[in-house]
């Protein structure tokens, strides 16, 4: 055997040529993402030319022809005779801004608004990073103490418990509430006994539970030397942010509740979830938010008032409950029925197997289904104006009464500046979720 | 040796309590105590209140007179008519917007969703730019963005915006030329009528063929042809019997042509864009969900991009798309309530101004509540039944 000597055969390797300048670098780009071919370069045009259209007039109007300062509507008119196209009056908003925030809440008092906005602040922004620890007392924060507080100096506090439910005065009230704690507690020691099992666990459970009522309602009614404020003065961007966080708040274990209603096996409840969820969903939210401005007080017994703004926090949580509903709903079924059987092979009963094993799963699941519900939700906080509620948008749109600042282009000015509002919190919450999505995204990963 | 496990005695007494069965059967009879007692209470209250303010319940009020004007109506009205037909008139309305919005909803939608995946950067870049915009900002401010920055905006009748073809724009609507069809242009009406039925049995035929010889027909524009041309040839034969009702500028406004309200524009406008914006994301999540395998395999199989795409891909991701799709149509029309904030008088519009004059607050709100719960099963019950027909059928 030989080994023969094939002269053809490169023995070195030949030099790399560079790749061709049409295909790596900015040219390259442009080639393969713009102009691959006729029809995409055509494409590309007709895009430039479209974002040609809106983009310049757009910044021409919020920036370059844009009035930032001045008094009153003169500083945003066009000088007369001429054909000068006057941009945003941004002075206008500038003017207006404490409205747009505030409302019609007393000057005096802002203060306390703005404390709120600080105490939930420093609530919400360690609750959102996950790196922060103590995220229990975070939440117990969030849940327990900033609701009490919040409300406390939003209202001004001191409440007359005399003219709740049945009592005549403070004095009666309590001891009222005295004789229903040893009544419920008797209660809880009947069911414990009848179960035979140890009354004292259940019995203390309730009068924790009666003394924590106790305590919010002692707080509320004390008078702290904060003036009231009724809620017919909120406004603006506190009445937005009012009704959208307590919506939220609500509508999230509302919904868990009525989601896992309709699961259920026991008939009657499954029904009486079906019937809520499919009645809120199939209504629009106005016609909800006039049947909770206006049928409502129908309901009630003489002599009981709701607060306006309480009553469209109502019509608002239930109707975003039953969104909310389907969404966990989706995220339940989704769950494989081996880790429901598991945890009853486990020895756990429903309530243990669904807070300790279905719902994590389930709600890390829907994330994306629970935040877009969210921003549905601040979104649809709009609809209030038409009950008669100054939120951000019906502040911006009750200010173009004023003649001060009408000028032509007034009108585009607010909306602008109440759109730039929203999309930057429905835009966060958004970016917040995908973010959370994907570092929750532990187990189905591949 | 087996152990016999023999329960404590007062397990005996507990397990009644403790069995789920029971326990089940009373949590539920729990239930339907506090909702009886509750019904009871509301029941009991809302008389007392109406009682008390002098309201008679019942649907009575529907035939009185209604004494308001209307602005848009599709059927007969006036102020002598009742509220009754009002509410019908309301309802009308509402029922236009959401259909007309719905259809451009769905083609706005699916352009820009499509867009999104372009490989073209540009293009795919205002896609995505317009989807995160518009989606994140209240429909509610849309609406008034449209009604009373742009459309409020514009020229009074005077100087109104000529537009091509006699259209013409200003503060009080849009008007257009109008045709009026005289006596004759019957045959044009038949002779499409007779086209339409044409070219659904020639689609059932090129289909036919398809199958057994393989051999293709250009369905798309013998349909083109067929549904233009017998109507043209109708009219030709019968001379043109169409006029043109022009609309012209008396005194401070104008008359004849059709006559589109601002309020209907800015309603259409915002709720289709608003829409558009959800529906291209629901286009782009059902496109992405078609494995690239099935366009991979077409390809192999030699067919061309257009035919891959309507063949192969649209087909498949229609199942994805279309039970999303119907939830944003249910939501379309639910949204077309928020016209009661610019007065276009759709159902809850002219509701709350009967519910204002007449105070009969429960029977307008139920009449709201039924029409759109019965919308919105109509609409679900007609979906379920196309997503079935559509749906993949499995061993």
């Amino acid at each position: 055997m030989s080994t023969t000597d094939y002269a053809y055969v490169r023995t070195e390797m030949a030099d790399e040529v560079p790749p061709p300048a049409s295909e790596v670098g900015v040219l390259g780009w442009l080639h393969k993402n713009l102009f691959s071919s006729w029809s995409n370069t055509l494409l590309t045009l007709i895009g430039i030319y479209i974002v040609w259209l809106l983009v310049p007039p757009v910044i021409e109007f919020a920036f370059v022809n844009a009035v930032w300062t001045g008094e009153n509507r003169e500083a945003c008119l066009a000088p007369p005779d001429s054909n000068v196209h006057m941009g945003a009056c941004w002075a206008y908003v500038k003017a207006y801004l404490p409205q747009f925030i505030y409302g019609r809440y007393p000057d005096a008092e802002r203060w306390r608004v703005n404390l709120v906005f600080f105490l939930f602040a420093i609530g919400l922004v360690p609750m959102l990073m996950p790196r922060v620890p103590f995220k229990r007392a975070n939440i117990i924060y969030m849940l327990g103490a900033f609701p009490v507080v919040g409300f406390i100096l939003l209202t001004g506090g001191d409440f007359d418990l005399s003219g709740f439910v049945f009592s005549e005065s403070t004095a009666s009230f309590w001891i009222e509430y005295l004789i229903l704690t040893v009544v419920l507690a008797g209660v809880a020691f009947g069911i414990a006994k009848a179960g035979a099992t140890d009354p004292k666990p259940m019995v203390i459970s309730v009068l924790a539970g009666m003394a924590v009522i106790a305590a919010v309602l002692f707080l509320v009614s004390v008078d702290f030397g904060l003036a009231v404020v009724e809620t017919e003065v909120w406004g603006g961007l506190l009445v937005t942010l009012v009704i959208a966080i307590t919506g939220i708040v609500a509508s999230l274990p509302l919904g868990i509740a009525f989601a896992l209603g309709r699961r259920s096996k026991l008939p009657i409840i499954r029904l009486v979830s079906i019937i809520f969820i499919e009645f809120w969903r199939g209504v629009p939210l106005i016609t909800v938010l006039f049947m909770s401005s206006v049928m409502l007080p129908l309901f009630l017994p003489e002599g009981v008032t709701f607060d306006k703004l309480l009553r469209a926090l109502i019509g608002v949580a239930l109707f975003a409950a039953a969104y909310m509903a389907e969404v966990v709903r989706g995220g339940l079924q989704a769950i494989p029925k081996g880790q429901y059987e598991g945890a009853q092979a486990l020895g756990l009963g429903y309530w243990k197997m669904m807070g300790l094993i279905v719902l994590p799963q389930a709600l890390k699941l829907v994330i994306p289904g629970i935040v877009n519900t969210f921003i549905g939700l601040f979104k649809d906080t709009t609809l209030v104006l038409i009950i008669g509620l100054f939120d951000l948008l019906g502040q911006v749109q009750s200010s173009y009464t004023d003649p001060t600042w009408s000028t032509p282009t007034q009108s585009h000015t607010g909306y602008m500046f109440a759109a730039l509002v929203f999309w930057v919190f429905c835009f966060s919450m958004s970016r917040y979720s995908i973010y959370m999505e994907k570092r929750l995204h532990t187990g189905h990963r591949r | 040796m087996a152990v016999q496990h023999t329960a404590p005695a007062e397990s005996a007494r507990a397990s009644l309590f403790y069995d789920p069965k029971i326990r089940g059967i009373f949590f539920q009879l729990l239930l339907i105590a506090a909702l009886i007692f509750f019904g009871y209470q509301i029941v009991t209250n809302t008389v007392a209140n109406l009682e008390r303010q002098n309201i008679a319940s019942g649907f009575a009020f529907l035939d009185t007179t209604a004494g308001f004007g209307i602005i848009q109506s599709l059927i007969e009205y006036s102020e002598e008519s009742s509220y009754g037909r009002g509410l019908v008139v309301g309802f009308l309305n509402t029922l236009l917007v959401a259909f007309i919005g719905i259809i451009l909803a769905t083609v706005l939608g699916f352009v820009i969703g499509i867009a999104r995946l372009s490989q073209n950067w540009v293009i795919s870049r205002i896609a995505y730019v317009y989807i995160e915009i518009i989606r994140n900002i209240p429909l509610l401010l849309q609406i008034f963005f449209w009604y009373f920055a742009v459309l409020r905006a514009v020229p009074n009748p005077r100087d109104s915006i000529e537009l091509p073809g006699s259209i013409f724009v200003n503060n009080r609507g849009v008007f257009a030329p109008r045709p009026v069809f005289e006596s004759g242009s019957g045959l044009a009406g038949i002779a499409l009528l007779v086209a339409i039925a044409a070219v659904f049995f020639i689609k059932n035929w090129a289909h036919r063929r398809q199958e057994t010889t393989g051999q293709q027909f250009p369905v798309f524009w013998t349909a083109v042809g067929l549904i233009v041309g017998l109507p043209l040839i109708g009219l030709i034969v019968t001379g043109f019997p169409v006029g043109v009702d022009y609309p012209a500028l008396k005194g401070f406004n104008f008359v004849g042509g059709v006559k589109v309200t601002p309020e209907f524009m800015a309603l259409l406008l915002a709720l289709s864009i608003y829409t558009a914006s959800f529906i291209a994301e629901i286009v782009r999540a059902g496109i992405l969900a078609v494995s690239h395998g099935q366009t991979e395999a077409a390809h192999a199989l030699g067919i061309r991009n257009g035919p891959t795409l309507r063949l192969v891909i649209i087909p498949q991701a229609m199942r994805v798309i279309i039970p999303p799709l119907t939830s944003q149509y249910l939501n379309l029309t639910k949204n077309s309530s928020l016209a009661v904030a610019i007065a276009y008088p759709d159902l809850v519009s002219v509701g709350g101004t009967i519910l204002n004059q007449t105070g009969q607050a429960i029977e307008i709100i139920g009449i709201w509540m039924v029409v759109y719960l019965s919308l919105s099963l109509l609409t679900s019950a007609f979906m379920n039944w196309y997503n079935q027909r559509m749906a993949l059928v499995e061993r």
